[in-house]
């Protein structure tokens, strides 16, 4: 296995054996491990000190399903402290084949104002060569895209940032490009598009040509839990073939989270939106169905995924909108800014994917800055006209790309759904309080995904329980948060969870394929231990960046204003609250 | 007793307008459940996964009141 390094001060690579201590690490492990060891805590995010790491998981680039995730981490400008954020894509399953283990990109060109990148290719081993970029910069990406498959042929794949990335923004992702070569697979969260433009590097372009392929240690064992594996995905309800994800993708969520009175509404202030059922995933597969005169069923977004739950949204000539209208993307730019328009929603869910911006980090500040009356709730087109102008880098635009948190300062607004600077995802922690533990002490800041409660909580899966109910949840997203800290390392979707988390069989084929693969004898309470180490790295990291257990909380109105319909309040004694890592 | 009653996803086949989470009214006799709204509308019991009742889940056996708001869904999953 290969360490490339990409040294941005003097345009310099250097390819070099991993080191062996790192023998077993893989996606986030390997990304959250090397910010640890290598990013010094209290450096500036921008600045030439920072390290963008990427690593695919322990099972990408082999036949498992589901399993071409790549981790992006760094030090984030979002919430200065640590991040990995995760994303779909055949660049992740082109590094890992390639055989490299990690990608680090350090350093900082003292000039300023041009862009270079990265050409990687397979002769022996990794090679990389540098190109000037610059005249990609300042474009939309739907726009730039096809000139890189021109430049470098089709067989490539494309990792970048858009402008958000270019200006510095904290609200700005890491994108790579889907199967059908568009730029829209986002590692979106926590600003690492600004801490890639802040290298000078605008593109890293993956050729997988003469790669030798992943090296499996127990092809049997492997197979073995790849079968399982595919088993629990094929029979699963949620994971099937036009179950639930494959037909209505994420945004499928919609309605139930409405239904039970969890979806945060015009800026946080109801869990319920009665616009809810005309922009929910059902509505995007009956718009597509009337447009297109037929039943459309969504993809995959890279390759060997087979729940493939990736939409297209189409216009009313029927040619092609958007790609993908999540869940999160779908409720922020929607419900929680009171758009009930799926036209509307579809245009800024495509502007976000056009100018590099994270979906969650643009509504949830619009819905601030709906609250402080820049524009009004429910005003879709002029939603639009303000990430026109964070894509173009107004001085308006500026400060609402700089994120939730900034903006809502700027703008004097006391509720600002944040945990640690970063926005808050599509579950209202006062009528979900398991999620709400997840969001308060998440290494990450907010981020549902980190230890998504909601699948017990609301959707059935792994049990029920009463999502109202302060009852075990610390140890519920203790456990989901050291389990996640672990599928996010192993190379599957975290969407194989809704499936092995029911199906036993299917949970230990992911652990045979990781020990085929590493040739590991790991038991169901060593991945648990993996990621707990995990966890406890980026915790460390954070405290040392100056982010203390107190930072571990909610916003103040949502312990002070009941949400309607439930009337509760996020009534987690501190105590708790602390104990999820504090006993971890 | 009426009871609003709104069907998502897959369900929504066996709701009148055809459409996910529009709502329509049942009229049920007196201490029904939501196991007989269920058996009422027809639905395919291993379609049926999750059930709310003015925005709380419950169980089968749960007796229904004059004017409740149940939303029921199938499996579904997302994030």
């Amino acid at each position: 296995m290969w360490f490339v390094r990409i040294d941005m001060t003097n345009r310099s690579a250097a390819v070099s054996e991993a080191p062996a201590k790192y023998k077993y690490l893989a996606g986030r492990a390997m990304t959250s491990t090397l910010v640890a060891d290598e990013v010094p805590p209290l450096c500036h995010p921008l600045g030439p000190s920072n390290k963008l790491v990427f690593a695919g998981g322990i099972t990408t680039g082999t036949p498992a399903p589901t399993s071409a995730r790549i981790s992006v981490g760094a030090k984030s400008p979002l919430t200065g402290g640590i991040k990995e954020a995760n994303a779909g894509s055949s660049w992740a399953a082109d590094l890992a084949v390639m055989q490299i283990q990690a990608l680090v990109v350090e350093g900082q060109p003292a000039e300023k104002g041009k862009y270079w990148g990265a050409y990687i290719t397979y002769d022996g081993k990794p090679k990389v060569e540098f190109f000037d970029a610059t005249e990609y910069t300042g474009k939309v990406l739907p726009e730039v895209f096809p000139k890189i498959y021109e430049k470098f042929g089709d067989k490539i794949s494309i990792c970048s940032i858009g402008t958000a990335g270019e200006f510095g923004y904290g609200n700005s992702g890491v994108v790579f490009n889907d199967l059908a070569k568009r730029p829209t697979r986002y590692s979106g969260r926590g600003g690492l598009g600004a801490v890639m433009g802040s290298k000078g590097l605008k593109f890293l372009v993956l050729n997988r040509e003469n790669a030798p392929g992943v090296h499996i240690e127990d092809k049997a064992l492997f197979d073995e839990g790849r079968k399982k594996m595919i088993d629990a995905l094929r029979t699963h309800a949620i994971t099937k073939p036009k179950g639930a994800l494959n037909s209505y993708g994420t945004a499928v969520l919609i309605n139930i989270m409405n239904e039970a009175g969890g979806l945060p509404t015009r800026n946080f202030s109801s869990g319920r939106f009665e616009g809810a059922p005309k922009i929910a995933g059902e509505a995007i597969f009956e718009t597509n169905k009337e447009r297109l005169g037929k039943e459309l069923y969504n993809h995959a977004c890279s390759p060997g995924c087979i729940i493939q739950c990736s939409n297209t949204y189409h216009k009313v000539d029927g040619s092609e909108h958007t790609s993908c209208i999540e869940y999160e993307s779908d409720w922020s730019l929607g419900a929680n800014c009171g758009i009930d328009n799926l036209d509307h929603v579809a245009e800024l869910n495509a502007l976000c994917n056009a100018y590099g911006l994270d979906t969650i980090e643009t509504g949830v500040t619009i819905g601030v800055a709906m609250e402080a009356g820049v524009i009004p709730f429910g005003d879709g087109e002029a939603a639009i006209k303000l990430v026109h102008e964070i894509g173009k880098g107004t001085p308006q635009g500026r400060i609402l790309g700089a994120g939730t948190e900034t903006a809502g300062k700027v703008y004097g607004v006391k509720r600002v759904p944040t945990v640690k600077g970063q926005a808050m995802p599509a579950y209202e922690p006062r009528a979900v309080k398991g999620i709400g533990i997840t969001y308060a002490t998440s290494t990450m800041g907010a981020d549902h995904t980190a230890g998504y409660t909601i699948a017990p909580e609301i959707l059935g899966v792994m049990g029920k329980q009463d999502p109202l109910s302060n009852e075990g949840k610390a140890a519920l997203s203790r456990a989901f948060q050291a389990t996640t800290a672990f599928i996010d390392s192993c190379g599957h979707c975290l969407f194989i969870a809704f499936a092995i988390l029911d199906i036993a069989s299917g949970y230990q084929g992911m652990i045979d394929e990781c020990n085929g693969v590493l040739g590991t004898k790991w038991t169901a309470d060593d991945i648990l231990k993996y990621g707990a180490e995990v966890l406890k790295k980026e915790r460390a990291f954070n405290e040392a960046a100056g982010i203390p257990k107190e930072a571990d909380r909610m916003p103040e109105f949502m312990l002070k204003e009941p949400l309607p319909p439930h009337n509760q309040v996020f009534d987690i004694p501190e105590s708790a609250l602390d104990s999820v890592y504090g006993e971890l | 007793m009426k009871i609003d009653v709104r069907l998502y996803a897959t369900l929504a086949r066996f709701a009148p307008s055809g459409s996910s989470g529009r709502t329509f009214e049942v009229e049920l006799s007196e201490g029904s459940t939501l196991g007989d709204l269920i058996h009422f509308l027809q639905l395919p019991i291993d379609e049926v996964k999750l059930h709310f009742v003015n925005a709380v889940h419950q169980e089968l056996d749960f007796p229904l009141q004059n004017g409740d708001e149940v939303g029921i869904f199938p499996p579904i999953g997302g994030g």
